[in-house]
């Protein structure tokens, strides 16, 4: 017996060590790989929920998801709206007033407000607030076949269950950052004109001097982004929670809850710096 | 020779590495009941899928009427498919709807039928099944045998052609399996569907099947009528029908007709040939009107005690029964002869008429609406027989000899 059988020859070590430099970039390939998968996944099922937007029997069950989505989501808004304008208005005056620029108080509130965390902010409430109730309610449905049940009574779950909702989303989230917009404008009011004694005139004259019709529509644009975004990754996390691997069955669906909620919130905030850059060329 | 409504030929499915179903063929007729038996996991469900479409095979043609699916214009497998409803092991109920806008969900969608027609048909549906109580009230609501007629109706609202059902009577106890399969065989011969059907509840299946398919090992062993499937000499005999009758004798004090064949056997292959043994049948009148006045569980309510009643009498003397169609009993009384017998029935006869059949109604009325009642009779015919006779031929012999022994009017009810 040699005292080198064994012993392993330096094509083998050189074997190793490649495969211990390349397996970080393979890990990072297939995470990649695997992430535009979903990213695909997710397009193709968005563009077959909204091919079926249009159907005649959409109509009712787009003004229930409104209801959902946007109407029930009112209070919320316009409590978490006024206060964010409420403490906006009052860091803005002391950061103002130090340069005796509390003049442009409601500028910045309002600019603040209508460009940014108006729609940021709304559609984080609303994922939240619906978007989790949607993945779950999907989910639940697939586990428990419903959803089966609608492919063998030949009603197409994609547009029963998915368009009405991404429908209404994209008619919701506008509104509602609009909402937000007004209440947060009006909380600023109160903290800076009637706690900080600002002029109010003042207040009013700066919104509306410097505030023009492509802050708005730069504010509508992304709400209208992150509409599409929210809607979609809460269906599509609840459609597909039968094809998880990590879980299956309840479980599945609370992690599929926090997945999209998760998610979501990541890709409003990613977009939105996508989207204001995008605007602002 | 007729060409099958549905037609399955060397259909494989494999789940990643798992494969399900095997090389199965399948024939399914138009009009009749078919019946898909196996043990659990064997792939029945998977099955039943695949004709549906919910699932597709990875190697192998299914036909519908003898046309390949899979070079099926688009639009014509759509036309096809809408023929066929199924009814989910689950129910698949929509728990944020009543039971009224579940069973109204396909025509509202599928059709452009008027509210007034649509009201008219769901509501003549509901009627049907006995859901006129339940029907604002959710599916969490109901009952387990509500949800199984709630899905029923749900399955039935678009007068479908085909209609399959995934265990249907999966989770209900001995007397509501009865009542669910009576109300498939009923409704089945009411609107002419072809039901094919997954279940484990054997012998009972037997009695509303046209034909029995049987599942195992990941294929299809047997295509036939129930009769053939009990001279089928398979290990699926031995493994799966011994396992599926194993519960019946304590469920229900009777035997399953395979283990009454057995028994049968065993009990008179070691007798000489000139010795004699006796049978007993006993049948219920009228089951359709029963079941019609008084409603399918307290039909099987009835059948049920009827059944429990003989067993206790004939038991003792080492008589053995089983439930020969979906109203009559047979009992061998393998060490009495006729003289024996014919007392022994008429200690029977004398007891049934002073407490059994109250006791059979008073059972029957618990499952019975409040303000319902039948008459309803029951008969019995003894003979007897040699252990080298045919046991159909001794049957037929004491069917014929049959007289009423009881009859029940309303009247008891008071």
């Amino acid at each position: 017996m040699s005292f080198d059988e064994g012993k392993p020859n330096s094509s083998e070590i050189n074997k190793s060590i490649g495969l211990l430099i390349t397996r970080p970039f393979a890990i990072i390939g297939q995470n990649v790989i695997s992430w535009i998968n979903s990213v695909g996944a997710a397009t193709i099922f968005l563009v077959m929920a909204l091919l079926k937007t249009f159907h005649s029997k959409q109509f009712s069950k787009v003004i229930q998801q409104i209801y959902y989505i946007g109407a029930k989501s009112t209070t919320i808004i316009m409590l978490v709206s006024l206060f964010t304008g409420m403490v906006l208005g009052l860091q803005s005056y002391h950061a103002l007033v130090k340069f005796s620029a509390q003049g442009s108080l409601g500028t910045l509130v309002s600019l603040s407000l209508i460009r940014e965390l108006g729609p940021v902010l709304t559609a984080i409430m609303i994922t939240a607030r619906a978007g989790s109730a949607i993945t779950a309610e999907i989910g639940v449905q697939r586990i428990s076949e419903q959803i089966d049940a609608l492919e063998t009574m030949r009603i197409d779950p994609f547009r029963y269950l998915v368009t009405p909702r991404i429908t209404a989303s994209i008619i919701s989230f506008p509104l509602l950052t609009t909402l937000f917009d007004i209440i947060g404008i009006i909380g600023g009011y109160i903290s800076g004109v009637v706690l900080m004694g600002v002029n109010g005139g003042v207040y009013t004259h700066s919104i509306q001097a410097y505030v023009d019709m492509g802050d708005l529509s730069n504010g509508l644009v992304k709400s209208i982004v992150f509409a599409i975004i929210v809607a979609t990754v809460c269906c599509f996390q609840g459609y597909f929670v039968h094809m998880r691997e990590d879980s299956k069955g309840a479980k599945a669906v609370g992690l599929a809850t926090t997945s999209a909620v998760v998610i979501s919130c990541v890709l409003i905030l990613v977009s939105d710096y996508v989207v204001t850059s995008l605007l602002m060329v | 020779m007729e060409t099958p409504l549905i037609e399955f030929k060397n259909i494989t499915k494999r789940f990643g590495e798992q494969i399900v179903l095997e090389n199965v063929n399948l024939k399914i007729y138009e009009g009749e009941v078919t019946t898909i038996i196996g043990l659990s996991g064997s792939g029945k469900s998977v099955l039943l899928k695949h004709i549906i479409g919910l699932l597709e095979p990875d190697e192998g043609t299914i036909f519908y009427r003898g046309e390949p699916i899979n070079e099926m214009k688009k639009s014509e497998l759509a036309e096809s498919m809408s023929k066929i409803s199924y009814m989910f092991q689950s129910n698949a109920l929509f728990g944020s709807m009543d039971v009224y806008e579940n069973i109204a969900l396909p025509l509202l969608e599928t059709t452009n039928l008027n509210k007034a027609e649509i009201n008219k048909r769901v509501m003549a549906r509901i009627e049907q099944t006995e859901l006129t109580e339940a029907a604002h009230k959710f599916p969490s609501e109901l009952s387990g045998g509500m949800q199984k007629r709630a899905a029923l109706a749900r399955a039935l609202i678009t007068d479908p052609n085909v209609v399959l059902f995934d265990e249907p009577t999966t989770g209900q106890d001995p007397v509501r399996k009865n009542a669910i399969l009576s109300m498939i065989a009923q409704y089945q011969k009411k609107f002419n569907f072809t039901a094919v059907m997954v279940s484990h509840e054997i012998p009972d299946v037997y009695f509303i099947s046209n034909r029995i398919l049987a599942l195992y090992d990941k294929k299809i062993v047997f295509q036939g009528t129930p009769e053939e499937l009990a001279n089928f000499d398979h290990p699926f005999n031995d493994e799966v029908m011994r396992s599926l009758e194993g519960l019946q004798k304590e469920l229900t004090g009777l035997y399953s007709r395979r283990q009454f064949k057995v028994l049968h056997h065993a009990q008179l292959r070691s007798r000489k040939s000139d010795e004699k043994y006796c049978i007993a049948v006993f049948d219920l009148s009228d089951m359709n009107s029963i079941v019609s006045y008084m409603g399918y569980d307290a039909a099987q309510e009835t059948i049920h005690s009827m059944g429990i009643y003989i067993d206790k009498h004939f038991g003792g003397i080492g008589g053995f029964s089983t439930r020969r169609k979906s109203n009559e009993f047979v009992t061998v009384l393998p060490f009495s002869n006729l003289a024996e017998t014919e007392s022994i029935l008429k200690e029977f006869i004398e007891d049934f008429q002073q407490s059994g059949i109250s006791d059979i109604w008073v059972d029957a009325q618990k499952k019975a609406p409040p303000d319902k009642c039948i008459d309803f009779s029951i008969r019995a015919g003894i003979a007897e027989g040699k252990p080298i006779d045919e046991i159909d031929s001794v049957i037929k012999l004491a069917k014929s000899h049959q007289k009423e022994i009881g009859r029940l009017r309303c009247a008891v009810k008071e």
